[in-house]
């Protein structure tokens, strides 16, 4: 069971218990190395945001609707109108589920974190364009400052990637990762949209706004028929009208802004923040606008779709470093031989910590342990699903605040409010992912007195039996590996 | 000098045939064999010395396009002219790669007919491009980098970010 420095150099991982000890290198795929919080299915060609419990209803509640009005409506209308019916709602319906799979499954424009050397000549460049710091004093924000097509946009460095920030690119704080053109985290189809996969979800929404108009039409046409024959109501029952009528209205509303936003070669984070309104001032623009509507939309639906950064399916190479996913959120570079002589140390004082953690456990209440305080910068409390601070700002915490209640004026103001009702609904509904054990998610940790449903998660947060029981299972396997040291 | 030279090609072809199997991914195949293979063994003639980090030129958008700006620490190792050549060549790739024009609208229309499962038989333009970068940084590496003692990191095994040079102290026969 004990892992000895004379052992073959094996590939470790941390989250998992290194007592395989088999004597051949085995070759892994990178995905499991992956720093961000996603989930990966079929070796790494499927990728997902942890929670993806919302996607699961999406997909319940687009087959039960369209599984009824195939089976209910469909005869009738097939035999009295048309056949055509049915198979036009049935290439409707599988190009929907086609679009939705491809928007869920696919990288959204993932950035991969940067490697150490990288960090390291940024933090250098950045120490000398600020001067001298003390030790402990810790610089301010990091921003750098473009010139794109005459209009000055600020770059921000994120913390976790250790990167500046392409413009237009955005941390997401649920998947722990920062996304290119990032647009917001849509828990409907469980994933981030961003570059890559924004065709798949405009796509998504405008075919599934197409479906439920479809549906809606000719359920309603097949009560009139019917309710000739037999009284209304009769047939108002034979129908699956009321999921379609709500849908109808959302779906619609959430395409029509879409297409507003393709347009205009706006992103919903720029758009809720108004970074290009000429509110701001007389001179600003959007540079990123190719100038017409219709250039506007070839670039964001036909254009060329880029490759995925991360990659996935490549194997590890036994001496590149690769980053290891701490509990804390942080990643540490280690190449796969050092892992194994890390290993031994780091998993005593981490069985350690495991079982102080699972014996803490009934006594934690708002206070989460912080095992290694990281660079984490709060402002990671964009719950408010993605109609809140779509950017986590990374900037001191105040900020994030208004940002979360500003979310909701400026949801209020705004016409398409039906879309953001749609999704305030998921913030409480999202179950939260149980806690990458033994950390209870550090964004949580500063006080933040208003956002009620963030409080509200909290404490549900840390009684949740899913995450009772993976905190359960390391403090098992640390007193196991303790009683092996 | 040229044993320099000779060993890094000698190690090179030594290492394709263990390597096919188990890198199936061609793009990053000849970037990875570079990367392990020649620095693990150049180490033993010649230390990683320093990286120098070409970063991304946002003032034409979000395009791929590198900084041009020649380094410091390059000017005693290669001409100022080669470097900016090397990174404007790569830049016209990037924007080939990222064009908007009648071929690309075309493959995405077919695309969005298809479901995108057309994309299971054939690649994207990008990816042939991307292909083409690789054989690029390859040739430029053999013929003008490997020599003044440099190595090329292809941008797209850094996520796009940066044109990572890392510069090799030579042990061998004196210093230049």
């Amino acid at each position: 069971m004990h892992l000895g420095a004379d052992e073959p150099p094996q590939e470790c991982q941390y989250t998992q218990i290194c007592t395989r000890g088999s004597p051949h290198m085995k070759k892994r795929r990178k995905w499991r190395v992956f720093p961000g919080r996603n989930k990966f299915f079929c070796d790494g060609r499927v990728m997902m945001a942890r929670q993806s419990g919302v996607f699961y209803l999406t997909l319940l509640l687009i087959m039960v609707t369209s599984g009824l009005f195939f089976a209910f409506d469909c005869p009738f209308l097939a035999s009295n109108l048309t056949p055509a019916i049915p198979v036009i709602g049935g290439v409707l319906f599988f190009f929907v589920m086609g679009m939705l799979f491809r928007a869920s499954f696919s990288d959204p424009g993932i950035l991969p974190r940067a490697t150490p050397d990288e960090a390291a000549d940024l933090e250098r460049q950045i120490d000398t364009s600020n001067g001298q710091t003390t030790a402990g004093y810790r610089p301010p924000p990091r921003t750098r400052e473009v010139l794109i097509n005459g209009q000055a946009v600020k770059l921000k460095y994120c913390f976790t990637c250790k990167i500046f920030r392409p413009p237009r690119a955005s941390h997401c704080s649920l998947c722990d990762n920062c996304v290119e053109r990032f647009d917001h985290h849509c828990p409907w189809v469980g994933n981030c949209v961003g570059k890559r996969n924004y065709r798949f979800f405009y796509l998504f929404i405008l075919s599934l706004s197409l479906l439920t108009l479809f549906i809606f039409a000719f359920v309603i046409t097949h009560v009139i028929l019917r309710s000739n024959r037999k009284g209304f109501l009769d047939a108002l029952k034979e129908s699956p009208v009321v999921v379609c009528f709500f849908s109808v209205w959302s779906i619609v509303g959430l395409s029509g802004f879409h297409t507003y936003l393709i347009s205009s070669n706006q992103t919903t984070n720029e758009d809720i923040k108004g970074s290009w309104s000429t509110k701001r001032g007389k001179d600003n623009y959007n540079p990123y606008s190719y100038g017409s509507i219709i250039t506007n939309c070839c670039a964001a639906l036909c254009g060329p779709l880029p490759p995925s950064l991360i990659d996935r399916r490549g194997y590890i190479q036994p001496d590149t470093p690769q980053p290891v996913p701490l509990s804390n959120g942080t990643s540490v570079y280690t190449t796969p031989q050092m892992h194994s002589h890390m290993c031994d140390q780091y998993q005593c004082i981490q069985s350690t910590k495991f079982v102080l953690q699972a014996a803490a456990t009934p006594l934690l209440h708002s206070e989460p342990v912080i095992l290694a305080g990281g660079p984490h910068l709060p402002g990671k409390t964009s719950l408010a699903g993605h109609c809140g601070p779509l950017v986590p700002v990374q900037t001191s915490i105040p900020s994030s605040m208004p940002g979360l209640s500003c979310g909701g004026e400026l949801l209020a103001l705004r016409d398409v409010d039906a879309h953001c009702r749609h999704h305030h609904f998921t913030s409480p509904d999202e179950t939260p992912s149980p806690p990458q054990p033994p950390m209870p998610p550090m964004p949580l940790m500063p006080p933040i007195p208003c956002a009620t449903h963030v409080s509200h998660i909290h404490p549900t947060q840390l009684y949740d039996p899913a995450s009772q029981d993976s905190l359960h299972e390391d403090s098992v396997r640390g007193l196991v590996k303790l009683s092996s040291v | 000098m040229t044993i320099y030279i000779v060993n890094i090609f000698l190690f090179l072809f030594k290492s394709i045939d263990e390597y096919r199997n188990e890198n199936p991914n061609p793009v990053f195949f000849l970037n990875s064999l570079l990367q392990t293979h020649s620095l693990q063994d150049l180490r033993q003639q010649a230390a990683i010395a320093s990286k120098v980090f070409v970063q991304r030129d946002y003032t034409s958008g979000t395009i791929c396009k590198f900084q041009t700006k020649f380094p410091t620490e390059l000017e005693t190792r290669i001409d100022k002219q080669q470097f900016e050549e090397t990174i404007q060549t790569l830049n016209n790739l990037y924007a080939e790669a990222e064009k908007l024009g009648g071929k690309s609208y075309l493959e995405g229309c077919l695309a969005c007919l298809t479901a995108y499962t057309i994309f299971l038989c054939m690649e994207t333009h990008y990816e042939k491009v991307l292909k083409n970068i690789a054989k690029y940084i390859q040739e430029q590496n053999e013929k003008v980098y490997a020599p003044l003692g440099l190595l090329l990191t292809d941008p797209i095994e850094r996520g796009l970010r940066v044109v990572e040079i890392t510069i090799f102290e030579d042990r061998s026969i004196g210093s230049r």
